[in-house]
């Protein structure tokens, strides 16, 4: 049923092989332009759907499209004209779309069936619907069925300029109407509350937002395919989501998404018409996304990752510069002072129940950090160590004293709690919890090994 | 039409339908009861990488390592869709939607790079299911339907469907009570002591594994009507645990023997010359059935006061 390959639709639209690759033909590039423009105003779209938690009504929308493209290519066939003209068949499509939304919402209204399971159950029988009717279609006389399958899996290389220029205006139609109901919708996404007093009724805004919904799918059916163009919805906007928390930014991050991705998705198409180019869309989408998962600066995972490790060896560093301070003080001498000595790591980490390698491993970052010197297998406080190590320890004893002032641990309990919670402890707080602000305060427990 | 053409031409493609369908509508009422049903939308599209790695790996058309190239692509599935839920903090529709039109773009593009779609496994299979491709022709008359040689003849995708559809029974005989708290109170469940989590990861597995049995006979969309439809129908009409989920699968197997026949057969036997996608009309009947059953329940005037 996939289109064959030198169906009309093709020969007419695509410039010569060769030829259009060297020059990048006037239809290769009004191509890739409608596309862009239909991202463009997808990824606007996409936003709000995203965050009014409409995103996956387009998966509805989009295969409650077949049968109406399919009907639609039947019943101009039977009327004599050229079935592959585009606005017939998109205006089937809107239709069938707007009926699977209303189907939506009656399903939904059972309140047995929810939004999920009404959507699932919608795309899924108007789609079978579809395709009983192509298989119909394939037994009438005529060309009636001529490219219909691309509207399932898109093939913008089979693109003639007029249907990139026709799906280009009612992207932009879509665009256009986003924008003027940019008011409406950003106070029914954020403030529902505002939007009731302002007197804008809910029920029309998302009755818009649906509307905006089928336009732009129905615009993307034949360059993306009725089974993804969902994804143009919510892939854009999803990446755009991990990115920034403002709106205006988010609906141009999402916008500019969904543009690369659209005209990635056409320029794979144009260099290898056998892929669909819904699914190259698609996947530069993905690509989006998951750059973005990965390395988005506030949600993203690497960054994630980095900061709890790099919050993890801080906490180590203190805990190291702590022992080795405590050590000192357990054998009577202060860092400084003329007792001043060096510390085996062994005892370090024995006093920190750490297997040794870890001490050693933290020792030579420190003293690559110039905060202890290592001779040996011992360590000693540089005076920036020292600094940093009294300001560890004055935090960790201020957090103890403190949990011990109120009674919530006793002394062994309040030692481990506070070697979880001081790390924040800036030395302003520390000096507000502690008894006497100026001093160091002795240890409310015996120095040395961890129990 | 002879006895011989319907054992040979419309036997498998009505067991196929009856299999599949069936599984299907058995697990469908957990996905509805679950509140799940989008899962069961994003498992039937995110195996199909799974199956074209697993049939590109091993060259042939084999069920197992199709099978278990689906189940890992669906495990891979459901693990990322909680990690986009959680890292991007986007509601669970949009991230499913995120995560399975990638697997399913994915496994477009891995057919065309693979070189599988130029064997057998082709788009139409994906997008319009081939239930009218499967044929018995070791069947020389009613005699082969105890002819074990003959039974071995049988379309191997039936041989799939009747494992996996035998599997999905036992599991969920098995798993009868568990299911049921796991579907109306899984906070309890949990509390009981039931290992939820793993309970629900099970069921997914299942519908994957229902997903790429059922993929080959009526493609990977129209698997979601038979998950959802019947289920939603009996959903609409009984609140009793027990005729939900078998009336569910009896309703599919019905729904899937009903498609078939007026897809083809019937028209033929009354003399049309009429030849409908069988998988088609079965999804259409679905849709059918469940707006049949809103209906009646919006005219049950008790029933609709009391929910």
């Amino acid at each position: 049923m996939r289109p064959a390959a030198g169906h009309p639709a093709r020969a007419a639209g695509r410039s010569l092989p060769g030829a259009g690759a060297m020059t990048l033909g006037y239809n290769t590039l009004v191509v890739l332009a409608g596309c862009a423009l239909l991202g463009l105003a997808a990824g606007t779209v996409g936003a709000f759907a995203l965050l009014r938690g409409r995103a996956l009504v387009a998966d509805a929308v989009g295969h409650a499209a077949l049968p109406g493209v399919v009907l639609a290519a039947m019943i101009v066939a039977t009327l004599g004209h050229d079935p592959r003209s585009l606005p017939p068949l998109l205006a089937g499509a809107a239709l069938a779309g707007v009926l699977g939304v209303l189907a939506v919402q009656a399903l939904a209204r059972t309140r047995r069936i929810r939004e999920d399971a009404a959507i699932a159950i919608v795309l899924s029988s108007f789609y079978a619907v579809g395709v009983a009717l192509l298989s119909y279609v394939q037994t009438m006389p005529g060309a009636a069925q001529a490219g219909l399958t691309k509207f399932i899996l898109g093939q913008a290389a089979a693109m003639r300029a007029e249907d990139a220029l026709w799906a280009g205006a009612v992207a932009t139609l879509a665009l256009a109407l986003c924008l003027l109901l940019f008011q409406r919708l950003r106070a029914a996404c954020f403030d529902p509350d505002f939007a009731r007093v302002q007197g804008m009724s809910a029920a029309r805004t998302d009755l818009a937002l649906l509307g905006l919904i089928v336009t732009v799918t129905v615009a993307g059916l034949q360059a993306v395919g009725l089974i993804l163009i969902v994804a143009l919805l919510v892939l854009p906007a999803a990446t755009a989501r991990l990115l920034t928390y403002r709106l205006p930014r988010l609906l141009l991050l999402s916008a500019v998404v969904g543009a690369a991705s659209g005209a990635a998705g056409a320029a794979a198409s144009a260099a290898a018409p056998d892929l669909p180019t819904g699914a190259a869309v698609v996947l530069a989408g993905a690509a989006c996304f998951t750059l973005a998962l990965l390395f988005s600066p506030d949600r993203g995972l690497v960054p994630e990752a980095l900061r709890r490790a790099r919050r993890r060896l801080a906490a180590a560093e203190e805990h190291f510069l702590r022992a080795a301070w405590e050590a000192q003080e357990a054998a009577g001498a202060g860092p400084g002072t003329a007792g001043d000595r060096w510390t085996p790591i062994a005892a370090l980490a024995a006093a920190r129940g750490w297997a040794e390698a870890r001490a050693w491993r933290l020792a030579r970052w420190l003293a690559l950090r110039g905060l202890v010197a290592l001779s040996e297998r011992q360590v000693h406080l540089t005076p920036r160590g020292a600094a940093a190590a009294r300001r560890a320890v004055r935090a960790h004893r201020a957090v103890e004293h403190h949990l011990l002032a109120i009674g919530a641990a006793d002394t062994a309990g309040a030692d481990r709690l506070a070697d979880l919670v001081e790390h924040g402890l800036s030395p302003e707080a520390a000096s507000r919890l502690l008894p006497e602000p100026s001093s160091l305060p002795a240890s409310p427990h015996a120095l040395g090994g961890k129990p | 039409m002879t006895a011989l053409d319907l054992l040979r031409l419309d036997l498998p493609a009505l067991l196929a339908a009856l299999l599949a369908c069936a599984t299907c509508g058995l697990l469908g009422s957990f996905l509805v009861l679950r509140r799940e049903s989008l899962l069961g939308d994003a498992l039937s599209h995110a195996v199909l990488p799974g199956i074209i790695a697993g049939f590109a790996l091993t060259g042939a058309r084999a069920g197992l390592p199709m099978l278990a190239g689906a189940l890992v692509a669906a495990l891979a599935a459901t693990l990322l869709i909680t990690l986009v839920r959680r890292a991007a903090r986007i509601e669970s529709g949009a991230a499913t939607g995120a995560v399975f039109t990638t697997f399913f773009a994915g496994g477009l593009v891995l057919m065309e790079v693979s070189g599988a779609r130029s064997v057998d496994l082709d788009l139409d299979c994906v997008l319009f299911g081939q239930l009218e491709t499967l044929v018995w022709l070791e069947a020389t008359g009613w005699g082969s339907l105890l002819d074990a040689q003959a039974l071995a003849g049988l379309p191997r995708q039936l041989h799939l469907l009747a494992g996996v559809g035998l599997a999905v029974a036992l599991v969920v005989a098995a798993l009868w009570r568990p299911l049921k708290l796991l579907c109306f109170d899984p906070d309890y469940a949990a509390a009981l002591g039931f290992p939820a989590r793993r309970l629900e990861l099970a069921l997914n597995m299942l519908v994957a594994a229902a997903a790429v049995a059922a993929f080959e006979a009526v493609g990977s969309i129209l698997v979601v009507a038979m998950l959802v439809c019947p289920a939603a129908a009996m959903r609409l009409l009984t609140d009793d645990y027990r005729t939900q989920v078998l009336g569910g699968a009896a309703l599919g197997a019905a729904l899937g023997v009903a498609g078939y026949a007026l897809a083809g057969p019937l028209p033929a036997a009354a003399g049309m010359a009429l030849s409908l996608n069988a998988a088609g009309v079965i999804g259409t009947l679905g849709g059918l059935a469940v707006a049949l059953a809103a209906l009646l329940r919006s005219r049950a005037p008790g029933r609709a006061a009391t929910a």
